[in-house]
């Protein structure tokens, strides 16, 4: 069974209420970059900063980010995981980076997004935006601005479209059968 | 893809572009301060050349050690092969140690699928004899796709000594695979005669292929691999079939020049043809190790099926 949790509306408020906590922390999102986790997160990170831009008339500089290199699960899989484009074409020392992602599960991208930022300079800080937080944390994690609290059981699928790869923005609950 | 890299032919077209791809992403991580990233971290890779090569093992040590795997280089001379140890023993021997793949270099054609034979680990044709070369094929494919921006329909001349070339035949089997148009020029004594079978042309005129070409590939003049006399002379062959300035100057504008190194200059190529901007031989170097990472990657990143 499929539920819609979030619809286009709900995805657009809630990013333009996560771009407004970032400058609230950071006024004028004075040396705040944000990097997206490829693929999805990276289109959300790009929204973000155009808010971020229509809110205060600053250029914030977006970047994706590619994790698989870093993942704890290489060799465990069938298949070797897919593998998408890192582009941060900004330096990354001194910055305050907010990393960007779709869903907040294990926590375990987020570890493994840490650690690929770290080989590329030296953040003043990191944060996480998360445009879901379904629960069921492995690791010691937290998101600092969340677009929704979605209570899920572990076997859950949740599933985020954004328009543009999938046509529409929406987050989709399918409940483990 | 399959476990193990011996031949172009094991490969798909969806693969190709697959490695392709993954290899793109690699090549970012060359670019950064850090090149390094921690993906095969724990795993073994042997380097198993027993034919000299420099920049080949180099390009796979550096791939290797770029993703994080321990690389262990083994050479015939000053090893145990040199005291006469066979093959199979030297594999035995790795597979002992737990190689988990194993990269090899032989003057044997089919020695990588012998040795699939004897080991559990992932094994790389990294160049059997005269039958395939192909991690070369897929690195001149990237440079072709990366610097033409498609491979289908392109117009592709391989010149030269293609009856001893390994990278020849990968070459053509990968180009052939993604819909080029390929034709193999030389002197007759160098074309193989099984190669109309390849899918290919064969044509024995350079100047007349020349003008409507896409990439010319210039392959090396192998004189250490020539038992018997295949052309007259170093100079005839240059005049006939080296690429000349003068050839050089008939290529269409956007067309590429490569060549798999090491150039004798003076012989298969002209020295400046071989400095001039449509040669991307140094470029085939570079994104020859964002390759050999896609490959390792892409071989060691998955699950064994019998190690379930």
């Amino acid at each position: 069974m499929t539920a819609a949790v979030m619809g286009a509306d709900d995805v657009r408020r809630a990013l333009t209420r996560i771009a407004h906590e970032i400058v609230e922390r950071a006024p004028r999102a004075e040396g705040v970059a944000l990097v997206g986790i490829a693929d999805r997160g990276d289109d959300l990170a790009r929204r973000l900063s155009a808010e971020i831009g229509r809110i205060e008339g600053v250029t914030v500089p977006v970047g994706a980010l590619d994790i698989t290199f870093y993942r704890d699960d290489i060799g465990m899989r069938a298949e070797a995981p897919e593998v998408h484009e890192t582009r941060i074409d900004f330096d990354l020392t001194g910055v305050i980076v907010v990393l960007v992602d779709d869903v907040l599960f294990t926590g375990r991208t987020i570890r493994a997004a840490m650690d690929a930022l770290f080989d590329l300079g030296r953040p003043r800080a990191i944060q996480l935006a998360v445009l879901v937080d379904r629960g069921h944390r492995e690791l010691p994690i937290r998101a600092d601005y969340v677009g929704k609290n979605v209570p899920t059981n572990p076997a859950d699928d949740v599933r985020v479209t954004v328009a543009e790869l999938d046509g529409e923005d929406a987050v989709l609950l399918e409940a483990a059968t | 893809m399959n476990d193990h890299l011996l031949s172009m032919h094991d490969l798909t077209a969806a693969d190709v572009v697959r490695i392709l791809d993954t290899a793109e992403s690699f090549r970012e991580v060359g670019t950064r301060v850090i090149k390094k990233v921690p993906a095969l971290r724990g795993r073994t890779v042997v380097n198993l050349f027993l034919e000299n090569s420099t920049r080949t093992r180099i390009s796979f040590e550096l791939a290797a050690k770029r993703l994080s795997a321990d690389v262990i280089n083994f050479s015939a001379s000053g090893s145990s092969v040199a005291k006469g140890e066979s093959l199979k023993d030297t594999a035995l021997t790795l597979q002992a140690m737990g190689a988990d793949a194993i990269v090899i270099r032989h003057s044997s054609s089919g020695s990588p699928l012998q040795l699939t034979r004897w080991v559990d680990a992932h094994v790389l044709n990294a160049g059997d004899g005269t039958h395939e070369h192909p991690t070369q094929a897929l690195l001149d494919l990237y440079t072709m796709r990366e610097k033409l921006g498609h491979l289908e329909g392109l117009r592709v001349a391989i010149v030269g000594d293609v009856l001893h070339s390994r990278v020849a035949r990968s070459l053509s089997v990968g180009l052939v695979t993604m819909g080029a148009d390929v034709t193999l020029v030389g002197p007759p004594t160098l074309i193989p005669p099984d190669a109309p079978g390849w899918g290919v042309h064969v044509s024995y005129d350079i100047d007349g292929v020349i003008p409507k070409l896409d990439v010319v590939y210039v392959l090396r003049v192998q004189r250490e691999r020539q038992r018997l006399e295949y052309f007259p002379s170093v100079r005839e062959y240059a005049r006939l079939f080296g690429l000349s300035r003068r050839r050089a100057a008939m290529l269409p504008e956007h067309a590429l020049i490569m060549h798999p190194g090491p150039m004798n200059r003076g012989v298969e190529i002209d020295s400046d043809v071989a400095d001039q901007p449509a040669s991307v031989i140094e470029e085939q170097v570079t994104n020859g190790i964002a390759v050999r990472m896609a490959l390792l990657f892409l071989l060691l990143g998955g699950r064994r099926e019998d190690a379930a």
